[in-house]
């Protein structure tokens, strides 16, 4: 197969992006407001609110600026306005994201106030979109990109035909040197030992096995009854799934039936090299979204039965689906119909070629049905409570 | 009148459109088997007990059929042979648990006759 061509941004550090935002990144829940204030007077750019980033210590605190500076890095972002409630903590995210070689200022409200911040900032922010706004796209090719894979609202056409959908799309573009990543640690269980030989090497099998297995003692510690009474969830035993097993063995279709990972990153932790990356994440979407679209990642696929309706405000989201319920009644929400499949008329080759299609589609610039519904989840992971 | 010019323009094959199901496509597949080891379908239709119902093995489009024993509902599992208790159940080529009680060909497997291995 030839490598497909897409019109993209190539950004200073060589990596490619497929928007070209100009973001308002709050470092702490208290600098949200001016960050909002920036954004609403300078058109085309993008407050980015969340609630954390202050108290936070140790791994946890780790993983916040991993994140929040990622979230600056990553190729979809053309240019950042940073603002922090004091001038250390937002200069360590400034220079987090200057490492890009991409434009990049830091603001801080102590000792000016709301007011002269945001006027400070919204100069800035005006010179960025300018500038952004003249920024050309040059071709690239497909395996310029990295992509991250995630289901969400599963129920048994999941794990019949859009889960297997998204594992033939990485079957084929991990051969052609794509960079991919998939996660949900939590519901890779029942699968872990299958999923352990789906690694390239022993020693990344037992990174899998060790990180899966931190995860299970922590549930074994916390649950407070037997886990057989929530998973496979009462909805979803409704639908036809039986036992843990089966749920995660659907779960799995989405890497495919060849592709072997490479290695494990931790959260929000950017691929060393090309092929597929497992990441340790939340089975929860718009936090496990949030950590890839930190890593780096430019375009998501998310396969969905009952139908999440998740977006992020960086990385778009393709959603496909196989239930015809769905697909009929939450049709906005649906970039790919895939229900043909159940239905002997469209087979998982075929359903691959057409997701892979729409992928380029939206990389040439197409929005997805998220962006277009302004579905703009950003949720951090947060490890422990604050100090 | 309302304007419909270039409605082509938006009319997109690639994309998600309104779903139709004719009774006679919706009676062609009523199961889907995922691997050619596996000893269960999934219905992917409501199937009655008494019809022959007709699968398809999804990795190599092969037709198969299996008398239903039992209603089987949409999204549910149809056993492909007989099982004896303590046999193991393949869906996706894996291991999805254990039998606890006996099924025969064309019967519904579910949490009554299928439970989990590790709790």
């Amino acid at each position: 197969m030839k490598i497909p061509k897409f019109m993209g941004y190539r950004r200073e550090n060589g990596r490619v992006g497929i928007r070209n935002h100009v973001i308002i990144l709050p470092l702490d829940d208290l600098s949200n407001a001016a960050c909002e204030a920036v954004a609403n007077n300078i058109k085309g750019t993008m407050a980015i609110p969340h609630p954390y980033g202050r108290l936070q210590f140790g791994e946890d605190l780790e993983l916040f600026f991993r994140t929040i500076i990622g979230t600056g890095a990553n190729p979809n972002v053309a240019a950042v306005v940073v603002i922090g409630i004091e001038p250390e903590w937002t200069d360590r995210v400034v220079q987090g994201i200057a490492k890009t070689g991409k434009p990049v200022k830091g603001f801080a409200i102590e000792r000016s106030g709301d007011i002269n911040t945001i006027a400070a900032a919204a100069r800035q922010a005006k010179e960025y979109v300018q500038w952004a706004s003249e920024i050309q796209k040059t071709e690239c090719s497909l395996d310029e990109l990295y992509i991250s894979v995630k289901c969400g609202e599963s129920d048994t056409t999941s794990g019949l035909a859009s889960n297997p959908t998204v594992g033939n799309l990485i079957d084929k573009v991990v051969e052609l040197g794509v960079t991919a990543s998939f996660g949900e640690t939590s519901e890779i269980t029942g699968a872990e030992m299958v999923c352990k030989t789906r690694a390239a090497t022993p020693e990344v099998g037992e990174a899998f096995i060790k990180t899966w297995n931190e995860y299970n003692d922590f549930i074994l510690k916390e649950k407070t009854d037997d886990l057989s009474s929530s998973q496979p969830t009462k909805g979803n035993i409704r639908g036809g799934l039986t036992t843990i097993e089966e749920k995660a063995f659907g779960n799995l279709q989405k890497i495919g039936k060849k592709a072997k990972y490479v290695g494990v990153l931790k959260p929000a932790e950017a691929p060393k090299g090309k092929g597929l990356w497992y990441m340790d994440t939340s089975s929860a979407a718009a936090e496990a979204v949030t950590l890839w679209a930190a890593s780096g990642a430019v375009v998501h696929i998310f396969p969905t039965g009952q139908g999440n309706i998740i977006g992020n405000p960086i990385e778009p989201v393709i959603k496909l689906s196989a239930n015809p319920l769905t697909c009929s009644t939450m049709s906005e929400h649906i970039d790919l119909d895939v229900s043909g499949i159940l239905r002997g008329e469209l087979n998982l080759d075929e359903a691959g070629d057409k997701l892979i299609e729409v992928m380029l589609r939206t990389c040439n610039g197409r929005f997805t049905a998220a962006e277009a519904l302004g579905h703009r989840e950003f949720v951090l992971t947060k490890l422990y409570r604050s100090a | 009148m309302e304007s419909a010019v270039r409605a082509d323009l938006f009319r997109d094959s690639g994309f998600a459109s309104t779903v139709t199901i004719s009774e006679e496509e919706e009676h062609m597949i009523q199961f889907l088997v995922h691997e050619k080891e596996d000893t269960v379908g999934v219905a992917t239709v409501d199937i009655k007990a008494g019809e022959t119902a007709k699968g398809l093995m999804m990795d190599s489009g092969k037709k198969v059929e299996v008398k239903a024993l039992m209603d089987i509902p949409l999204g549910h599992k149809i056993a492909l042979t007989d099982f004896k208790s303590g046999d193991t159940i393949l869906k996706y080529g894996h291991d999805i648990g254990k039998v606890v009680a006996f099924i025969r060909k064309g019967e519904h497997v579910h949490i009554h006759n299928l439970k989990t291995k590790r709790w």
